[in-house]
């Protein structure tokens, strides 16, 4: 592997599940030492993504090189560079958390001494020294996050993958995880990470992929991204359908919920373009209104022309059972 | 792939799988009391009476000499409930997020089916002291030499070692944990249709032929020779053949359920 070789280079990427495509022709440089983000929906294929390129699905099509290694010829080369940290907890439950670290400072054949080493350093940086000797399935969302990230990191990866690392995660772990992704940039470690938060992908990447029916729609920087959708949005609340039905009319460019009588109508984030939007307001048909920045709702509706389809899947994060 | 390194990463997925043993014991509890039940049911109950229709007793037999008659057959019974349990926590495991984990490493990936099997075959071999014990304590006495016993453990070796493979990949092949408790269950039965309980002269003819040529017949008698102390024969070949088969044919199977790249 030579050293201006990215870490990632993905060409015409396919793959699909019967009739169904998942991944219709995605291209993807990812530099090494650092952080790129892809960011979609539920079902846009992100998973997939990460799945073909950690070596865990076969792709239809393509040509797929990881850390120098191709994908489909060499998996053995593209396993010893990776870590991956899925969407789901891949912890021994069974096992107490020394326990699941050791195991995996053994599988990467560590001696004795490095590996015991190894563990002690993991406990302590991931906050998880008192609950070191006991059962995984007794941690908290939080912990068993940090204990699925340690067992990947262990083994001193030169490239991650994280699938939606901090999805059901309390504000709180998901600073303490950013700041850990964070870290291992610094130790110059390619990070590909899935999201469906804007302001993650805008914390911790260099780049930004926005994918969308298994097509990557729009690459950038978060700041390029953000100037194609400058203001995000005015979200306005009607107490009537009538209001927003007139309301509705007056900008096409907006989208209505005619369940919640409300309307969403972008925004170009100046003081000028906010008044314009509030003159062509009914005040008698207004029950509140709230200004919102740039989110991945804006992102889409600005880049695909239609709302995220799935309902996103943003459930409020999990409660965190305090250890 | 790392060959080199598959006994070092088996031996560490013998040591996880020896934890899970330990850490969830009702499974091995359950797995050892169900010959015991047996046991103490045929013994007991139809002991009596099924003992006096033993051959070469002069006229018959007592409880005692069932109890001699049937061990054999409930040591086999008891590796066949160990391995059932083998299927369920093959399944179970698989259904766990860190099977994923292991997928995406550079290990010797067969090592996580190996320490499967390994950990399995410990476990039957505590359970067959269990239930051999129980027998020893009901009455069971046998006239075999060390040689005899050294080769009774080296045959239920033998068998575990290939009925494992065999609930690996039952264990591998269901869909769900319930399913990979359901398929297995013939290996329990089987014992029944064998010359375990009665001698396979009582059966009535069409039975009677599976019943000796089926893979448990020549197996009970064989542990059945060792232990007291009489000539194998055949049957010894045939044992080690069957195990051959089935241990090849399961762990072919189970390595391939499991190392394929999934397309779904």
């Amino acid at each position: 592997m030579t050293a201006t070789r990215p870490a990632i280079e993905v060409v015409g990427l396919t793959r699909s599940y019967g009739d169904h495509t998942v991944l219709n022709g995605v291209d993807l440089t990812v530099p090494e030492g650092t952080v790129y983000a892809l960011l979609g929906p539920n079902g846009a294929g992100k998973t997939t993504i990460v799945n073909i390129l950690s070596t865990l699905l076969a792709p239809d099509a393509g040509e797929l090189r990881v850390a120098g290694f191709d994908v489909r010829r060499d998996p053995g080369g593209v396993r010893a560079a990776i870590g991956v940290t899925g969407q789901f907890s891949a912890i021994d439950e069974l096992l107490t958390g020394r326990e699941n670290l050791r195991l995996m400072a053994d599988l990467a054949h560590l001696g004795r001494a490095a590996a015991a080493t190894a563990v002690a350093v993991m406990l302590e940086r991931f906050d998880l020294v008192d609950a070191a000797d006991r059962r995984a399935q007794t941690y908290s969302g939080g912990m068993k996050r940090r204990l699925d990230l340690a067992m990947t990191l262990i083994t001193r990866p030169r490239l991650i993958f994280l699938d939606e690392p901090t999805t059901g995660l309390d504000p709180r772990s998901r600073r303490d995880l950013w700041a850990i992704v964070r870290e291992q940039v610094a130790d110059g470690v390619t990070v590909l990470l899935t999201t469906q938060y804007l302001e993650e992908a805008d914390q911790l990447a260099d780049r930004i992929g926005v994918l969308d029916g298994g097509r990557l729609v729009a690459e950038g920087t978060a700041a390029q991204l953000k100037r194609r959708v400058p203001g995000g949005h005015v979200s306005v609340q009607f107490r009537h359908a009538a209001a927003l039905a007139a309301a509705a009319a007056a900008h096409p460019e907006a989208t209505s919920d005619t369940d919640a009588f409300t309307l969403q109508v972008p925004a170009d984030g100046s003081i000028a373009g906010l008044r314009r939007v509030l003159d062509s307001l009914d005040d008698e048909g207004v029950a509140g209104l709230t200004v919102a920045s740039a989110d991945l709702d804006d992102v889409f509706l600005a880049l695909t022309g239609r709302a995220v389809e799935v309902p996103a899947a943003e459930a409020p994060a999990a409660e965190e059972i305090p250890a | 792939m790392s060959t080199a390194y598959t006994v070092r990463d088996s031996a560490t997925m013998l040591r996880r799988n020896l934890l899970h043993i330990r850490r969830y014991p009702s499974l091995s509890i359950m797995l050892v009391a169900q010959p015991i039940v047996f046991l103490l049911l045929f013994v007991y109950v139809f002991g009596g009476t099924l003992g006096a229709g033993l051959p070469g007793q002069g006229g018959g037999g007592d409880r005692g000499d069932y109890l001699v008659f049937i061990t054999p057959g409930i040591l086999i019974m008891t590796v066949a409930s160990v391995a059932l349990g083998t299927a369920i926590s093959t399944a179970t495991d698989m259904t766990t997020g860190i099977i994923s984990r292991f997928r995406a490493m550079d290990i010797a990936r067969a090592s996580v089916l190996t320490g499967h099997v390994l950990g399995a075959v410990l476990r039957t071999g505590f359970a067959v002291v269990i239930v051999a014990a129980f027998a020893f304590l009901l009455g069971f006495r046998s006239d075999a030499g060390p040689l005899g016993w050294l080769g009774a453990v080296a045959l239920l070796v033998l068998i575990a070692f290939s009925l494992t493979w065999l609930t690996v990949g039952l264990g591998l092949a269901a869909d769900s944990v319930e399913t990979a408790s359901n398929t297995p269950l013939f290996l329990v039965m089987l014992p029944f249709i064998s010359s375990g309980f009665v001698p396979t002269d009582a059966m009535p003819a069409g039975l009677r032929q599976f019943a000796e040529h089926q893979p448990f017949t020549p197996m009970i008698d064989t542990l059945r020779a060792l232990v007291t102390g009489t000539e194998t024969g055949t049957d010894l070949w045939l044992t080690i053949g069957w195990c051959a088969l089935i241990a090849l044919l399961g762990c072919l199977w189970s390595r391939r359920l499991f190392l394929r790249v999934p397309t779904k």
